[in-house]
């Protein structure tokens, strides 16, 4: 067993740009499900109108970097205002159900042949993170942090993810401490009291709604950038899915929740997957029975089974406050 | 408490790899890709001879010509997957494929099919194009087939969203499941189909009723939220999917002895042998299900707890009694409809997680929790479905029936067929 590689591999998931993408799509989840309430089923699809918009706008289009990030992030505020407006008045499981298909929509128009011109149906576009690593300074060369070796443009990207990542949490904190958020954790456990008191439920819903989703669609630019391709199926309802678990699993309703959980998440899943594949090359019995790519789904199949007994057990996480979080909705 | 879930899980675990693993997967000797040609008109059968058949694939081609009987046999070196494709211009005068869009099929060659039988359909040479207003119809036709299919999940769906409270993202499993038990009675331990496939559904009642006892029931009784009984679901959609495709794969396979037969023309429209038993068959077991639940006292109990379960417990009713019959009808409807799925689709690990959006429209669209309403909604989206490839192009269509639930929403929140109530 190749410690070293296992322990590399881990730590760059737990630290990556997986955690990253992951960690800003929970943190925006967060303030829409931890906070307000709101069943946001479609997490996926603002990384997606995110990571197109930037990828298309310049691969396709010809525009630079910036304009493609400007507009990335009011492709994610027009689908929220989408989204919002005919259903944030509904109750809770209606959100979930139209927020998953709409996500489903941006999805299948992303792969669509019809679309490919644009969007480069089921392959994806890849020529467009040029302008990003021309703005590096990190110079030429590999770095070497503790067992992990980075390229410049790696480096770059995982520095400015955890930059995001930490601007997300700032706005998170100060937003949650402020009377607005209050209001978000008061429509979240009792919404009609909150009306009673004369404030436009449905306006705050919105702007949690926009908000939630602008922070998460920074997750779709480093998934972008860090992948330098993007590819519409990794904008599934699993990414969506896995953005709760994460949630969960740090603990909802509280700032540094959705990091942790985050790291963790990622921690788990890659390490029990090289620390798998690993066991099955040196032939270890009953393990090796198992193909390479049965070893590779071993992990959906654990991240399935510890959502369920996260919830079942521990619905509010590492970080969370099971009184705080009145999970049960109206 | 805590351990019982555990074992509950456990037990799961242990009784999907136990059906599962009994599959026989041994490799075998003597690879081959074969059929027979035969021409169908008007019932009869003829032997279409001489027409050039090519497999290509894994780094093989090789070409034959079907002999007298019309059959053909091409052996291929490796398992793996291969294209068929057959040379119309060979085909004898007056006879065409009835599908001509079917000149290449894909097959994978493995096991436990080392042996695939390809079929390409032939009949009189249809090469005029077909009308739009006979296109329309043909749509029509397969709309309400596939809003047949749909209905059956939706039903079970709203059946225990009714009775229970629970959005279950682990419906399409139960689907899954089904086509999954079928597949693997039919093609792993040689069952003719039918007996697979009533089997299956007996299965996937099982299964039903098991998850309830073991998983949901604890919950309800712990008093765990709706919500977090939702985020349970998907987690376990998550768990199953990925034990299905940990057992099975992730190709498409379909039932042995299901042969591709001609279609039989009604009007405008051509349907297919399994067609009507897909239809026939369907609307029997929803029939079934609407009689029982307005007509026997069971029934007449399950409409009480949907309305309101403390004041029919009050009544004497046996809550849980009536949640567990729900949950053993509803899987066996979802098993049901995956097993026929299954004849147009084949059975892969994610069947039912396709069609789940589509069921969930459907049972939104009627009103959530009604009976009628999840069968019209099952309808009207099978319909749009189909129809709106008039239209738009075919792989936008599920875009079209997404957008139509979401639209409809707008205007009647409470759905189709819903009861008028503040729903936010």
């Amino acid at each position: 067993m190749d410690w070293s590689f296992i322990i590399s591999t881990t730590l760059l998931a737990a630290f990556g740009i997986e955690a990253i993408v992951f960690g800003l799509a929970a943190i925006g989840l967060n303030l829409q499900f931890g906070y307000t309430g709101l069943l946001n089923f479609g997490q996926s699809a603002f990384l997606a109108v995110a990571a197109y918009s930037l990828a298309t706008l310049v691969s396709q289009m010809g525009f630079s970097f910036w304009i493609g990030i400007v507009v990335g992030i009011l492709a994610a505020v027009l689908l929220a205002l989408l989204l919002g407006v005919p259903t944030l008045r509904l109750r809770a499981d209606y959100l979930a159900i139209v927020t998953i298909a709409a996500a489903e929509i941006v999805r299948l128009l992303l792969r669509s042949v019809t679309l490919k011109e644009w969007f480069g149906g089921s392959d994806g576009i890849n020529d467009f993170s040029r302008g990003f690593y021309d703005l590096n300074p990190i110079a030429i060369g590999r770095y070497t942090i503790g067992p992990i070796s980075l390229s410049q443009d790696q480096l770059f990207i995982i520095i400015v993810g955890w930059c995001l990542v930490a601007l997300a949490l700032l706005v998170t904190w100060l937003l949650v401490r402020s009377p607005w958020g209050r209001v978000l954790k008061g429509i979240r456990e009792d919404e009609d009291a909150v009306r009673s008191l004369g404030k436009n439920v449905y306006l705050y819903k919105m702007q949690a709604l926009i908000i939630g989703g602008v922070l998460g669609c920074l997750g779709g630019f480093v998934y972008a950038l860090g992948r330098q391709a993007v590819n519409p199926d990794f904008f599934g309802t699993d990414s969506t899915f896995f953005a709760y678990a994460i949630l969960i699993l740090g603990g909802a309703a509280r700032v540094f929740g959705p990091v942790l959980g985050a790291i963790i998440f990622w921690a788990l899943i890659q390490g029990s997957d090289v620390i798998l594949r690993s066991l099955i090359d040196a032939g270890v019995p009953v393990v090796s029975l198992m193909t390479a790519s049965q070893a590779a789904i071993i992990r959906f199949i654990l991240v399935g089974a510890g959502l369920m007994i996260l919830m079942i057990y521990r619905p509010q996480g590492i970080l969370g406050d099971r009184k705080e979080l009145a999970l049960d909705a109206r | 408490m805590h351990r019982r879930f555990l074992a509950a899980l456990g037990a799961v675990f242990i009784a999907l790899i136990a059906l599962f693993a009994l599959a026989p997967t041994a490799a075998a000797e003597g690879e081959q890709v074969s059929g027979r040609l035969e021409n169908r008109v008007d019932g009869g059968r003829t032997p279409v001879p001489g027409v050039t058949i090519t497999v290509t694939g894994e780094g093989f081609t090789e070409s034959t010509t079907s002999g007298a009987d019309g059959t053909w046999v091409i052996p291929v070196p490796a398992q793996g997957a291969y294209e068929v494709s057959i040379d119309v211009a060979t085909l004898p005068e007056g006879v065409g494929l009835t599908d001509p869009d079917k000149v290449i099929i894909k097959t994978t060659v493995q096991p436990p099919n080392i042996n695939r039988i390809i079929i390409f359909p032939l009949g009189e040479s249809t090469a005029v194009t077909n009308s739009k207003w006979e296109t329309a119809a043909q749509l029509t036709f397969e709309g309400v087939r596939f809003g047949l299919l749909i209905a059956l999940g939706a039903l079970g769906l709203s059946l225990i969203y009714g009775t229970t409270g629970l959005t279950n993202f682990a419906h399409g499993e139960i689907i899954t499941f089904g086509a999954l038990a079928t597949y693997t009675l039919n093609a792993g331990f040689g069952l003719p189909l039918i007996v697979a496939a009533i089997l299956g559904v007996v299965l996937t009642a099982i299964f039903g009723a098991f998850q309830n006892r073991s998983l949901w029931k604890p919950l309800r009784k712990r008093g765990t939220g709706l919500i977090a009984m939702m985020i349970v679901s998907i987690g376990l959609a998550i768990l199953l999917r990925n034990l299905f495709l940990f057992f099975y794969g992730g190709d498409k396979q379909a039932y042995t002895e299901f042969v591709g037969l001609a279609g039989i023309k009604f009007g405008p429209v051509a349907v297919t042998p399994s067609d009507i038993v897909v239809v026939i068959v369907s609307i029997l077991a929803l029939a079934a299900v609407v009689i029982g639940v307005q007509k026997t006292r069971l029934g007449k109990a399950t409409r009480a707890v949907s309305d309101n379960p403390a004041l029919a417990s009050s009544a004497g009713i046996d809550v849980e009694r009536v949640i567990e019959v729900v949950w053993i009808v509803g899987a066996a409807l979802a098993g049901l409809g995956g097993i026929l799925l299954a004849f147009t689709q084949q059975v892969s690990f994610q069947m039912g997680f396709q069609v789940l959006l589509l069921v969930f429209a459907a049972v939104t669209l009627g009103g959530l929790g009604t009976i009628w309403g999840a069968i019209v909604g099952s309808l009207v989206v099978g319909l749009f479905l189909q129809l709106s490839t008039l239209v738009i192009p075919s792989e936008l269509k599920n875009v079209g029936a997404l957008l139509v639930l979401i639209v409809i929403l707008l205007v009647r929140p409470y759905g189709l067929l819903g009861r008028r109530e503040r729903v936010g």
